[in-house]
């Protein structure tokens, strides 16, 4: 017998509460951590981070703006998920390796990635690393193991397992973290994925954005499963369930897969209950399919505001410091945009760049055909 | 040099190249202890270990996919895909991720994997042993296709994809593993990728083959010879990025032009090498250019004789070319 998502409401509520008994929690209602899972950061780590959380959002806000004026094609964004996407990113150690998804900027700049490299992708001009050859928020920082992004959904999960199997084999100290959304737990790779990193017991550590939405799909269409989590004990991969919205339990949670899987005892599977605020991406409207009454609750969540309580009772933020990093942080963004509208198309030769090492005759003779012949109009 | 068969020197120049290159790592089904379905791998679980030749869980995506983790980190995978025919629950891997990651990088990543496969006919293997799918690979931007014909070229060419800075679809021609036999270099030998070989040389022909086609070429380019039609014979050894200069010069020198090849005749590799011709030799060209190929079927078991493209079909294609 088949049964729809809304008889199916119990899975549902399980598949978004974050109040749920197995899901790990750290900050607490009044700004407070849980001294048994405090990961003990410092006053200035916290700080970082929170800007990192304001640069994220802001560059979000601002990016979905220029794509509106016609400046950039398109952005996917992270807005409400930078918790995870941030936590996670910070728990990782110099040496190890992030497989990101799409929405996971903010990772490669906690990362160290420059302000700048992010913008010009974003406008695919002579300075965007990927030379204009992909859509926006398809970026890589190689310094920090930050590995490149594509379009189809849950083929990084494998190679998570594959970065993590050759560490090992190697013998290195490197453990590989994917990101991935809910809905690519329903594709191969991540059976593929999951599987392969629990029969060869890799160090490779999956985060799950249970994000609710995969596009128009809500979370319950994916599985009939009460959690995404649980998919990870069929394949012997221990899984848990955090807050994905409290930095400071994704911290404690990602700290702890990783030392697990750096003492040798395998993958960890991290489902992390966030929320979509925005459209899936600037080519989505998502009142076509969501109620806006859902968003409340997770607005209440916001993981941006609820730091900030933290930072306001146990480091002593106050306004003005908080006005400071605003203005701080939406200055950088203007500079960076401004550079990067100002920054040249990619030259007409990088199209049949980088296909080979070394250009063959065949597009030799098709970049040559296109330099005598006439431009394109419109880019 | 010693004698051996496609197996034994693809055997050879894994060991080979295992010996000297610790970044060079084996995966795939039954490759470690059994040593693969046509025992390409033998003996090497044993040599290199576990670690190095890995019997993975059955699927082919999560063989491909975690190579290119591996590739990305800095092993040079050789995944083995035990027939071609079950390479596509890893054409998205292939497809979107190996053959892309340079470019969609801006050449700072790049995904390093020669995928090791064996393709054709003539095995009695029906619809889903026998296929010869090169065009499906040549197709995608961003890799290179290579098929052997003989055990000193499978050596040469597979040390050469093993080296060559991109991905490699390296696909075996199974109907000759055993079949063809020959001397095979030892040691460190490598045929470069790109460049074709010229087998038999002649004056009234052109014939481009590659694999197992190969023998039934020149077999009918001798029968062809006793009416007093003289072949070239080209084996073009790389499928992408092909040889355009030795086939463009034997056309030109001979105004006939025969593709034969396995896989079915639309969108085969073979159009692409007519249109190729038209291109670049057409005033040289004294009769059309003729494909002899598999059919635009699935491939069949009982008549797979009547599928494949033997000396007998490809004889009266040379007559009539020759006499056009």
């Amino acid at each position: 017998m088949t049964t729809t998502p809304t008889e199916r409401s119990g899975a549902h509520r399980s598949l978004a509460d974050t109040d749920a008994p197995d899901v790990i929690k750290v900050q607490r209602e009044d700004g407070t951590l849980d001294p048994a899972r405090d990961p003990g950061l410092s006053s200035a780590e916290v700080r970082a981070l929170y800007r990192a959380g304001l640069l994220t959002r802001r560059l979000d806000e601002r990016l979905i703006t220029l794509q509106r004026q016609g400046r950039i094609g398109f952005h996917i964004g992270s807005l409400g998920e930078e918790a995870t996407i941030l936590g996670a990113a910070f728990a990782l150690r110099p040496q190890d390796w992030i497989l990101p998804c799409y929405r996971e900027f903010g990772a490669a700049l906690l990362r160290g990635m420059p302000l700048q490299r992010y913008v010009d992708n974003m406008f695919g001009n002579a300075g965007d690393p990927a030379k204009g050859r992909q859509m926006p928020d398809h970026c890589f920082w190689k310094p920090a193991h930050y590995a490149s992004v594509s379009s189809p959904i849950g083929t990084q999960i494998t190679h998570a397992t594959g970065v993590a199997w050759a560490a090992k084999i190697k013998k290195d100290d490197v453990v590989a973290l994917a990101y991935f959304g809910e809905g690519a737990t329903s594709s191969a790779d991540f059976h593929n994925g999951i599987n392969f990193a629990g029969v060869f017991k890799v160090p490779a550590v999956f985060i799950c954005r249970n994000n609710g939405w995969a596009i128009s799909v809500p979370a319950e269409r994916q599985t009939a499963s009460e959690t995404f989590a649980e998919k990870g004990i069929a394949y012997g991969v221990p899984s848990v369930r955090v807050d994905g919205n409290d930095l400071f339990a994704v911290i404690h949670t990602t700290r702890a897969a990783v030392a697990s899987a750096a003492r040798g005892e395998g993958p960890t599977l991290i489902e992390a209950l966030t929320y979509r605020l925005e459209g899936h991406s600037t080519s989505d409207d998502p009142r076509a399919y969501r109620p806006d009454a859902e968003l409340e609750p997770w607005k209440r969540l916001d993981p941006l505001p609820r730091l900030r309580r933290h930072l306001e009772v146990c480091h002593g933020l106050t306004d003005a410091e908080d006005q400071a990093l605003l203005a701080e942080v939406d200055a950088e963004i203007r500079a960076a945009v401004e550079a990067a509208g100002e920054t040249a198309l990619p030259s007409l030769d990088s199209l049949f760049d980088d296909v080979f090492a070394e250009l063959p005759w065949h597009l030799a003779d098709q970049r040559d055909a296109l330099r005598k012949g006439p431009r394109a109009r419109g880019h | 040099m010693p004698q051996m068969n496609m197996v034994q020197a693809i055997n050879d120049a894994l060991r080979f190249e295992m010996k000297r290159d610790s970044r060079v790592v084996i995966l795939g089904e039954d490759v470690g202890k059994v040593g693969g379905v046509f025992r390409v791998t033998a003996g090497l679980y044993d040599e290199f270990g576990e670690d190095r030749v890995i019997d993975t869980p059955l699927s082919e995506g999560g063989i491909i996919g975690t190579a290119i983790g591996m590739a990305l980190y800095g092993l040079v995978p050789v995944p083995e895909i035990q027939f071609a025919d079950f390479i596509f629950p890893a054409y998205d891997q292939i497809v979107s991720e190996l053959a892309k990651y340079r470019y969609r990088s801006g050449g700072e990543y790049s995904a390093k994997l020669v995928i090791r496969t064996p393709m054709g006919g003539g095995i009695r293997g029906g619809l889903y042993h026998s296929q010869s799918p090169e065009a499906q690979f040549i197709h995608v931007a961003g890799l290179k296709v290579v098929c052997p014909s003989n055990p000193a070229d499978a050596k040469g060419l597979l040390l050469a994809s093993i080296r060559d800075p991109d991905p490699v679809i390296f696909f075996e021609p199974k109907r000759i593993y055993r079949a063809s036999r020959g001397e095979v270099p030892e040691g460190d030998h490598t045929v470069p990728l790109g460049k074709a070989r010229v087998v038999r040389p002649g004056q009234s022909l052109t014939i481009v083959a590659w694999g197992a086609m190969l023998y039934e070429s020149l077999a009918a380019a001798q029968q062809a010879a006793e009416q007093g039609i003289d072949c070239e014979v080209i084996d073009l050894r790389t499928l992408w990025p092909l040889d355009i200069e030795t086939i463009v010069a034997s056309v030109k020198k001979t105004g006939r032009l025969v593709v034969v090849h396995e896989a079915p005749k639309s969108c085969g590799l073979g159009g692409e090498i007519v249109s190729l011709v038209n291109e670049k030799a057409f005033l040289h060209l004294e009769a059309p250019p003729v494909r002899v190929t598999g059919f635009d079927t699935p491939f069949p078991y009982t008549l797979e004789n009547e599928y494949l493209p033997l000396a007998h079909r490809i004889l009266p294609a040379l007559v009539e070319t020759a006499r056009y």
